[in-house]
């Protein structure tokens, strides 16, 4: 099992979500801050320009088969490339095992 | 000076009037006064949300209590001592102790063409929102018992003996004829003034200019300016102290001078940066309104206009001073009230057109269009944004010595809704 950590532009969630949900059977999605090549972006309030250092994105963490990974990251990819900085990054890593609280199911059967 | 009703003009024949039990209210001047001061009343819980959603979201219950705990406390001054030191016939400089507790006024008294009561209750509302604006400069830093003890003394001190001098018959400013219609110096250049050494002398917030502190909700900014503007009308038109027709100038000027202010810090703001910001528009309001007040009832509506528009201009300017000296006036108390102030007392001696010569109009058949009244209004703002720096730092560097002014720097990180006062304004 891996589990895919897809950080994207906010605005990209609803688009990416319907195009993965053939081959995901859950997913958990929060409101990250953070930053790579695009840094920060600037605020102006009252004349002045603020530097922001941490850009406002969002990140889904998503756990499935081994099989399904490629299939996921290839609907997820097309839709959050822009060729811009700021596109955001996927992370795959490893799962050791999974545990469905509700029935005690462990492993794959538990996704 | 005699055909015109202004306020001032009010205190002249309105005073020697008081002692006369039974003379005739008017109900027409009664119900507009009555309906003024819940509207001046209405403009402190604006100026809490005004303010509120430029601090941080850990501290804008901390925010909403400075404007709210002013209404408790200094309406209270007011009836205890504020009234008399303000309105006591005392000497040209202070009131008296005569009326403290509301001595010697009963329902026949009568001031001008209203109700003796009705009058306290007018000038109180502004007692209230005075000290309220102050806040703005030491927001997201102060202690909340000091700042109770704070807005007590800066009343006793500050505000009620300069109430005096603009506004009461004695007073030394009214007598020398210094134009303030609705308090561009009582309310505005004092308070904006105090915000400065105040943030000077009780320094800068954790973190700042570093670390971007930004608004946390401008929707109730929005919110705020609207409130303060609709109350405005109260605070200008209200300070004709009659339904006649110089109310329904100050009501004009007050509807017309804010949008000259907003399309200014506009425009301003598009030139400078690029943009044009939410913020900017209400800032513009506040700066348009804030000037047109000394002026309300003296100049035309086209002046009003000019005077929002370049008042909102230079308080843009103004406001970035902060960054390049690098004080911090939180929530720019000084680089709106005070500047935008010192500009409305300014524009008088330059736009007034009714009743008073200004450099560019006569208003008085008597006389020319000249530098005199500009002299005055330049006089009547340096002495009392004089005062006001003097007294304030006095008060806040003696307060921060002994009673401490400044909370904790862990507090002020925590923020100072849970530290003082125990609660959060967003829980999920």
């Amino acid at each position: 099992m891996k589990k895919i950590e897809a950080i994207i532009r906010p605005h990209l969630l609803e688009a990416v979500h319907k195009a993965v949900s053939p081959y995901v059977a859950g997913m958990t999605v929060m409101e990250v801050k953070g930053f790579g090549r695009q840094k920060g972006h600037s605020e102006i309030y009252r004349g002045s320009e603020y530097q922001i250092d941490f850009v406002p994105k969002v990140q889904m963490n998503i756990v499935c088969k081994d099989s399904d990974v490629e299939q996921i990251i290839e609907a997820i990819e097309p839709i959050c490339k822009s060729g811009k900085i700021g596109d955001g990054k996927i992370f795959i890593l490893p799962i050791e095992d999974v545990v469905r609280i509700r029935t005690g199911e462990r492993g794959e059967e538990a996704l | 000076m005699k055909k015109i009703i202004t306020r001032s003009a009010f205190i002249l024949f309105g005073l020697s009037s008081l002692s006369f039990a039974g003379e005739a209210t008017n109900s027409g001047d009664t119900a507009w006064l009555l309906i003024s001061t819940a509207l001046v009343l209405f403009m402190v819980p604006g100026l809490a949300f005004f303010y509120g959603g430029m601090v941080r979201s850990k501290n804008i219950l901390a925010t909403l209590m400075h404007s709210l705990t002013a209404l408790g406390v200094m309406t209270l001054h007011w009836f205890v001592l504020g009234y008399s030191l303000a309105f006591g016939e005392g000497n040209a400089f202070i009131g008296d102790f005569s009326q403290v507790f509301l001595r010697g006024m009963g329902p026949e008294t009568v001031r001008g063409t209203i109700p003796g009561y009705l009058w306290f209750a007018f000038q109180a509302t502004f007692a209230c929102i005075t000290p309220a604006l102050i806040a703005g400069a030491f927001a997201e830093r102060v202690k909340f018992s000091t700042y109770i003890i704070f807005i007590l003394l800066w009343g006793t001190f500050v505000y009620d003996p300069v109430c005096h001098w603009v506004w009461a018959e004695k007073g030394w400013l009214f007598t020398e004829g210094a134009i303030d219609f609705a308090g561009g110096t009582v309310v505005h250049i004092i308070s904006g003034v105090a915000g400065l050494v105040s943030c000077l002398i009780l320094g800068k917030r954790n973190g700042f200019p570093n670390q971007p502190m930004l608004p946390h909700n401008l929707a109730y900014t929005v919110l705020g300016a609207g409130i303060l503007w609709f109350g405005w009308f109260g605070f200008n038109a209200g300070s004709a102290l009659t339904a006649g027709a110089s109310a329904s100038l100050a009501f004009v000027n007050t509807l017309v001078a804010p949008g000259g202010g907003l399309l200014g810090w506009l425009l301003a703001e598009k030139i400078h940066l690029g943009k044009a910001s939410t913020l900017g528009a209400v800032s513009g309001i506040v700066a348009g309104l804030v000037a047109v007040t000394p002026a309300a009832g003296s100049v035309q509506p086209g002046s009003a206009i000019m005077l929002g528009f370049l008042t909102s201009v230079v308080c843009y300017f103004a406001i970035s001073l902060k960054h390049k000296l690098g004080y911090d006036d939180s929530l720019d108390a000084f680089g709106i009230h005070g500047v935008g102030g010192a500009m409305g007392a300014l524009g008088c001696g330059i736009f007034a057109s009714v009743g008073f010569n200004s450099l560019l109009f006569t208003g008085n058949p008597d006389g020319t269009p000249g530098l005199t009244q500009f002299i005055i209004q330049a006089k009547s703002v340096a002495v009392t944004a004089l005062y006001s720096i003097i007294v304030t730092s006095i008060l806040v560097w003696v307060l921060d010595k002994t009673l401490g002014f400044r909370v904790a720097t862990e507090e002020e990180s925590r923020g100072l809704d849970i530290s003082l006062h125990g609660e959060n304004a967003y829980n999920s």
